[in-house]
């Protein structure tokens, strides 16, 4: 990078703050078209039946009313919603129907839609739909589903869509000589992301141009316009997807859903401008679920601590159907359950169960917060049987700075090999047992009974992967009045991308942020191809495009000048807005754009980088009532080269705080019908301003990435992965004097006081 | 059925469904944007708006039970050009990231700051627990809110 301007690593403060303070930002609800028609859907509120019949007629009679679909009017078969990664054909039948026409598999499966002159008149429309369900036993969790008694789908002979499996070494030779081996089971609960804003969609159909624009499209726009101009039959380029200011993402939102489909073709079917907003029952209904992850796994190592191997099994509950990304977060519970730490043996298996539940997609940090539970909990237990410091049991294990590349173990059969970039995960775990006051907190507090309540402690280490390929384009263009316009394939969810970019764009160009007019994100109109925001990707895929793009368009500059001055391109100098020729002539930045440049950039990429860090925990437990307390929470995390600290920072502590609600707090819960128990706010909690008031973030900077020209890593989901396996580490060790060791999410005050009286219950009884 | 109130300083006049909550009627017949629906059930805040000076959540009332009051927006505690000092300040330390929630945490935290501004870190946090951030993890909204106390101090208001 060049390095005349040094916005990037300033924690300049956002460029989009300024609309988002003054209610001036404009998500997808805040648009209105005229002749605009509301969409409401029908959802099931069975969770495993067969459809006997759906009787629109007094929905379709009712005034304001313009139109009724049901799966019966959107062709045989019906459209279904594709894998995005992974898209293994043996998935392809557990693809879920943009509407179900013979059998509902959860409750909240869309059965019909009604376009109506409001939305209150489109609900009532969908109170006075008759539907007939026989219900069918429910396979309400993975345990029942992996019995096959009862099928999803029949036709399948069985509940398992696939079973993905993680080698690295010879796992049995290592296991088979080991001096120490110890075998636990954990699980992690399902939970999800929850945007605050709602999802929403908004479609209109030009019919004399053939043409269609969709409103409310995030993250991955490109892709979904290939898979909706596919079930559609349009061109691609007869679509045009727009990215409004998005009110969250954290991996759920901008997937492909049902509704994705079913607005499009509502409003091409009646030709009017259509729009749908969820509401947040429905929301909690539909979109992608998370996390629900279980293992049997067990550990080999050596008496001083050192890890020989890891092997077991791991069990993911999928819902009900196999959704765009749903695979990544299985994927990833068996691929990185080793994390950053030095394990040359593995052979995990992880199999992917359907139930009649939500279907799950990924939440930040996909699989990672789960295989991190798993692992750093089963430490803390190897350590102490082992007589090892919890801390030096980990340094002794961490992949060191010299075995950089470390390669990981390889997944099949949708086979994917990946290996650790660069790093020195020492450095970050002393930062942060220094910034929490380790040594001291542990003389005065670990493990004691302290003001009635016990006190724990705990550190873990994590790697964040991010960067995902193939591609990112990036346009610059010189616009006549000399500022620049900034055009990105990456897509903004909230992350504050605007002002990265033009940190970048500022740096790259030697020219002051406050010329760069503005920048433009997700559309699929402002580059050629975009691949979008997740896997911790937009900042390194964009910002390495914006650099190519930036070269060239020095170079179309460089090119413009030199025909104005008269002289070679090579003698041209860029700089505070003017283009120097080498005889004291030059000409402005404004005249060069008499006619715009526009240049297109791109970057590829093969690799992933991996940022690192660890949190570190201080807990007091109060044994009469399970209830525990934050004293202290401290994550360390290293991003290689910075952009802007502040946000850095900001992503970070957003991510512990949800991390948080995924420990303690954050539920859905399924009766045996299948039945969604927590449908509102009020039953599904998240984290408030009160619960966790102490919590510090600390970004540092070395090491950049070897893999792209920016030297950044991917960003954002560091803060979430080590919170399940920290706070349970940390409970763990405040009720160490009871010998209670938790096992599974979340650590809600009701589980903990239930750990604390069996642990009591046991003592009596030995 | 028709109603009349005042809005950001200026009467309007609305003919309504009795069942439209305050929030829709802002957003769709007034259009004002800036006030967001986020659950629709009371829990989230982000719709929350000042109704004669008192932070309310507008999904919650109905447009019909606003007749005769004077209702403020985040548009209406912000300036043409330029941020007032509590909306600096949230800006100065990062405390949004997607900005939904970011409207009703102004107009809360303007009404906490308007009758308390002197209130401490735990007041902040015990009135802003009744909104939801999925972002930012609270602790720089309450910097924020914690460092615009001044201009509230100093003049009275704030915006």
């Amino acid at each position: 990078m060049r390095t005349v301007n040094s916005f990037v690593g300033q924690p300049i403060e956002r460029l989009e703050d300024l609309r988002f303070v003054r209610g001036r930002g404009q998500y997808v609800d805040d648009l209105a078209r005229q002749d605009m028609l509301h969409a409401a859907i029908l959802r099931s509120s069975v969770g495993h039946g067969r459809i006997r019949s759906i009787d629109v007629s007094r929905a379709r009679d009712l005034p304001g009313v313009h139109l009724v679909i049901t799966a019966a009017d959107l062709g045989n078969p019906t459209p279904r919603v594709p894998m995005r990664l992974q898209p293994m054909p043996e998935f392809e039948a557990f693809g879920q129907p943009v509407m179900a026409r013979d059998k509902v598999r959860y409750v909240g499966e869309a059965l019909a839609l009604v376009l109506a002159d409001s939305a209150a008149v489109a609900e009532d429309a969908l109170g006075v739909i008759e539907v007939d369900i026989e219900p069918l036993p429910a396979v309400w969790n993975w345990q029942i589903a992996a019995k096959n008694q009862t099928l999803l789908f029949e036709d399948k002979g069985s509940n398992t869509t696939m079973k993905f499996r993680a080698v690295l070494g010879d796992a049995a030779a290592a296991f088979k000589d080991a001096p120490y081996t110890r075998r636990e089971r954990f699980s992690t609960q399902r939970h999800t992301a929850l945007p605050m804003e709602p999802r929403g969609v908004l479609a209109e159909w030009d019919a004399a141009q053939g043409r269609l624009t969709v409103w409310g499209a995030a993250k991955v726009l490109f892709a979904n316009r290939r898979i909706l101009a596919k079930e559609m039959g349009l061109a691609e380029d007869a679509i045009e997807m727009v990215e409004n200011d998005v009110g969250g993402g954290f991996g759920a939102r901008g997937e492909f859903y049902p509704e994705d489909f079913l607005i499009p073709f509502a409003a091409r079917h009646c030709c009017r401008p259509v729009k749908w907003t969820e509401d947040r029952r429905e929301h909690l209904m539909t979109i992608n679920h998370a996390r629900e992850a279980a293992c049997d796994v067990e550990i080999a190592c050596e008496r001083d601590g050192t890890i020989l191997g890891l092997r077991g099994h791991a069990f993911v509950d999928m819902g009900a159907y196999m959704r765009t990304n749903g695979a990544v977060g299985a994927r990833n519970v068996a691929q990185f359950m080793s994390g950053p730490y030095r394990v040359p043996n593995i052979d995990i298996d992880v199999a992917l169960l359907l139930t009649n539940k939500t279907p799950v997609g990924t939440y930040r940090g996909p699989g990672r917060f789960e295989t991190d539970f798993f692992r750093e909990r089963l430490f803390d237990m190897v350590a102490r049987d082992l007589g090892i410091d919890q801390v030096e049991f980990r340094r002794r294990n961490l992949v060191g700075e010299a075995e950089m590349p470390y390669t990981v173990a390889t997944i099949t059969p949708f086979e994917s090999k990946d290996e650790l970039d660069s790093g020195d995960y020492q450095v970050t775990l002393d930062r942060c047992l220094s910034e929490i006051g380790w040594a001291e907190k542990t003389a005065k507090f670990k493990g004691k009974l302290v003001d009635g309540r016990y006190h724990g402690l705990a550190v873990c280490c994590f790697i964040e992967g991010g960067a995902a390929g193939p591609k990112e384009s990036a346009r610059l263009k010189l616009e006549s009045d000399g500022t620049l316009t900034v055009y990105i394939g990456s897509s903004g969810v909230g992350q504050g991308l605007e002002t990265a970019f033009a940190q970048i764009t500022a740096d790259a160009m030697e020219m002051p942020m406050d010329r760069i007019n503005n920048v433009f994100h997700g559309s699929t109109a402002y580059v050629s191809d975009g691949y979008g925001a997740y896997h911790s990707r937009s900042i390194v895929m964009g910002g390495s495009a914006i650099l190519d793009a930036a070269t060239k368009l020095r170079a179309a500059m460089c090119a413009e000048a030199a025909r104005r001055l008269n002289c070679g391109a090579a003698e041209v100098v860029l700089g505070d807005g003017r283009a120097n020729g080498p005889d004291g002539k030059s000409v402005s930045w404004a005249e060069l754009a008499l006619e715009p440049i526009s240049v297109e950039g791109a970057f590829l990429n093969k690799k992933h980088t991996w940022a690192y860090g660890a949190h570190a925990a201080h807990v007091a437990v109060d044994p009469k009532t399970g209830h525990v307390a934050l004293i202290d929470y401290v994550a360390v995390e290293n991003c290689g080269r910075m952009i802007n600290p502040l946000t850095l920072k900001g992503q970070l502590v957003g991510a512990v705080v949800q991390g948080l609600g995924g420990a303690f707090l954050e539920h859905l819960v399924y009766d045996e019908n299948g039945q969604l128990l927590t449908g509102s706010l009020a039953d599904y909690l998240v984290p408030t301003a009160s619960d966790f008031p102490k919590i510090r973030g600390y970004v540092m900077e070395s090491h950049p990435s070897p893999i792209n020209p920016l030297g950044a890593k991917g960003a954002g989901e560091g803060g979430i992965i080590s919170v399940g396996g920290v706070i349970a580490n940390a409970v763990a060790d405040a009720l160490r004097s009871f010998g209670v060791e938790p096992r599974d999410l979340p650590l809600s005050p009701s589980r903990v006081w239930q750990l604390v009286q069996d642990a009591r219950k046991a003592r009596s009884v030995h | 059925m028709p109603i009349k109130f005042e809005v950001n300083g200026k009467p309007v006049e609305v003919e309504v469904e009795p069942r439209l909550t305050l929030a829709d009627c802002l957003r769709h017949h007034l259009r004002l944007t800036g006030t967001h629906v986020g659950c629709e059930h009371g829990v989230c805040g982000s719709c929350t708006v000042l109704v004669d000076g008192v932070a309310v959540r507008s999904c919650l009332m109905l447009a019909v039970q606003a007749e005769g009051a004077k209702v403020v927006t985040v548009e209406g505690l912000s300036l043409e050009d330029g941020l007032t000092p509590l909306q600096a300040s949230f800006r100065k330390h990062h405390a949004l990231q997607c900005g939904f929630c970011t409207p009703g945490m102004i107009t809360t935290a303007h009404a906490l700051l308007s009758e308390e501004p002197d209130c401490d870190a735990d007041r902040v946090r015990e009135v802003l627990s009744g909104n939801i951030c999925r972002c930012t993890g609270y602790i720089s909204i309450v910097e924020a809110v914690l460092d615009a106390r001044a201009a509230y101090q100093r003049d009275g208001k704030g915006a």
